[in-house]
């Protein structure tokens, strides 16, 4: 097995290939804005590292979100344009799981990243494999309980969630390798449409901004 | 270096600068396919496209409109020899989706990838149609975010603006006019439509810078006065009269300057490109003018002059076949590049 995995739903440009025991290669590059400009160039690299040839990947794994909108459409636009010249399987992960399964923590937690506009992207956890709620969209302030939380959402507004709540050294963004030695566990047990492993396809949380326009206008402010 | 160089090379062509998905397979000059979603119906109910209805939709409809251009043009994806995609101008975040896909199909079929201009690929779709472009042409590409005349030496190698409009582009102008009349969006084919029941010499409505020695455009003083007329004789107004006269006033100011292009460089060819370029006045004038000064006219049949992949690809498969090296895998999405730029 060689699973290729990449996240584009936050600040993190991560990429990485697995080959179910270990991580042969990652890339991860922190840029909000360039998602689009660093991805392949990323996919290219990793593979080059790893000494291997493209066409012996054998799944696809990328992060569905949420997250902000622009990057993380690259990821699954990627993951499904390559899947298909590739002739292989693509699944999508949540990426707040990515970051609970890479905390490895066992008790109940919180996951938040950020979600611009003063409001965060967050999910509770059992445990390190265990989503019970969300994803959610709310303001720091408003995500319910006091659980310990991680992430860069909760980073970002410390005062807002409780400072002394923020679990020490836990991971801020996603990671592809995490990503994907998840995606290979998932794929080696058989669960490739589990809680887990989903379609690539987004979670927005949001609907788009649009505005309906008023009557036609009169001349003056045409 | 000798490289030998496909001429009639099979190229996918990657269209998502506004709110159609458009996916087109050329063989050389030779459609095969041009396969399109829109998202326009999600935007008529906003009077505009909204760009992140438009993002979204594109990346629900690429895949399928992928898979249905394939199937109907017969063609596999290892057979193809290079992938085009529009890099810009449009909107940026509807850009990403399709460059991201084209990046993906490039590098995972190890095929080349071409990031094209979207203006230039209205002039290159021409040859879909009509064969080899002249070189040089003259070029007036009208569209829903543009107007310029482009001298166009060699469409694989770069264009040359000439002018272009100060204010509103010409399908701008048909799309908000449109709007005063109470039309739904897109305006443009309402008004072609309505507007043949109409006299375009009804109401005299003015030729922003008709006479002015440039050339440059200007629409938004045309859209002011009609907007004047319509608050003003509402009630008893001909809307096939406003729409016709509306449409005579524009029309006759892109054919008198294009012709003027033309003169001004010893151009004997004229192509039009461009969503207006699908209005059946503007046809009928360009034709009577051209004629009328011995120019040769060019108009693509208009489902060529909307966005669509085809375009895109014939202008791909004009790079490939030119020799004009590929892109690389870190070209960005540029919302705003500019048209004497061909290729990212
Ligand atoms: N028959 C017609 N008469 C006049 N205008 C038309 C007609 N058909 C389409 N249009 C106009 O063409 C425009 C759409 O053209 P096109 O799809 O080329 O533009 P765009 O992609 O929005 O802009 P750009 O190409 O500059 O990025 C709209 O403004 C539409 O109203
Ligand atoms: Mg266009």
């Amino acid at each position: 097995m060689l699973v290729l995995a990449f996240d584009t739903a936050t600040p993190a440009v991560t990429v990485a290939l697995h080959d179910g025991r270990r991580t042969l290669a990652e890339s991860t590059v922190i840029d909000a804005r360039r998602h689009g400009e660093l991805l392949m160039p990323g996919v290219s690299a990793v593979l080059g590292d790893a000494g291997v040839a493209r066409e012996e990947i054998t799944h696809i794994a990328v992060g569905t979100g949420p997250g902000p909108y622009t990057g993380l459409r690259v990821g699954l636009m990627t993951a499904q344009a390559l899947a298909t010249a590739l002739g292989v399987s693509s699944y999508g992960v949540c990426t707040l799981d990515v970051l609970a399964y890479e905390s490895g923590l066992t008790g109940p937690f919180l996951v938040a990243t950020d979600a611009r506009r003063k409001e965060v992207f967050w999910a509770e956890y059992a445990g390190q494999r265990t989503r019970v709620r969300g994803p959610a969209v709310d303001r720091p302030g408003d995500v319910p309980g006091d659980l310990p939380i991680l992430g860069y959402g909760a980073k970002l507004y410390p005062e807002a969630v409780g400072a002394a709540r923020i679990v020490a050294g836990a991971p801020e963004h996603p990671s592809a390798a995490a990503l994907a030695a998840l995606a290979a566990e998932e794929i080696a047990a058989g669960r490739t449409a589990g809680a887990v492993l989903t379609d690539p396809r987004p979670i927005y949380l949001r609907r788009p901004d649009a505005k309906i326009p008023g009557p036609p206008k009169k001349v003056t402010v045409l | 270096m000798g490289t030998p160089v496909k001429t009639e090379p099979l190229v996918l062509g990657i269209e998502t600068s506004c709110d159609e998905t458009g996916i087109g397979i050329v063989r050389g000059h030779t459609l095969l396919v041009d396969a399109v979603a829109s998202s326009v119906e999600e935007h008529a109910r906003y009077g505009g496209v909204v760009p992140e209805v438009a993002s979204r939709a594109h990346l629900e409809a690429m895949m399928p409109t992928v898979d249905r251009a394939l199937r109907e043009a017969g063609v596999k994806l290892a057979d193809l020899d290079a992938i085009a995609v529009t890099a810009g101008p449009g909107l940026a975040g509807a850009l990403l989706v399709g460059v991201a896909a084209a990046k993906a199909f490039a590098y995972g079929l190890g095929k080349p990838l071409y990031g094209v201009n979207h203006l230039a690929a209205h002039v290159a779709v021409d040859q879909l149609q009509h064969g080899p472009l002249p070189k040089p042409c003259i070029a007036m590409l009208v569209s829903g975010g543009h107007s310029s005349l482009l001298l166009v030496p060699d469409v694989a190698h770069g264009v040359t603006s000439l002018g272009s409009t100060v204010d509103d582009a010409a399908g701008e102008a048909f799309d908000k006019v449109a709007r005063v009349l109470g039309l739904p969006f897109p305006g443009g084919p309402h008004i072609d439509r309505v507007a043949r029941e109409g006299s375009g010499s009804a109401i005299p409505f003015p030729r922003g810078k008709a006479d002015d020695g440039t050339l440059d455009f200007s629409f938004s003083g045309l859209k002011t006065a009609v907007a004047r007329y319509v608050e003003k004789n509402g009630g008893s107004m001909n809307i096939a009269d406003v729409a016709a006269s509306f449409q005579e006033a524009v029309v006759d100011v892109l054919t008198r300057k294009a012709l003027a292009a033309c003169r001004l460089h010893g151009v004997d060819h004229l192509l039009i490109g461009g969503g207006v370029a699908a209005n059946s006045r503007l046809r009928a004038l360009a034709q009577e003018r051209c004629e009328q000064v011995g120019v040769r006219l060019r108009v693509p049949r208009p489902g060529l002059c909307t966005d669509n992949g085809a375009m895109v690809a014939a202008l791909g498969s004009e790079l490939v076949s030119s020799g004009v090296s590929p892109s690389e895998l870190t070209i960005p999405a540029d919302s705003s590049m500019p048209i004497t730029m061909v290729t990212a």
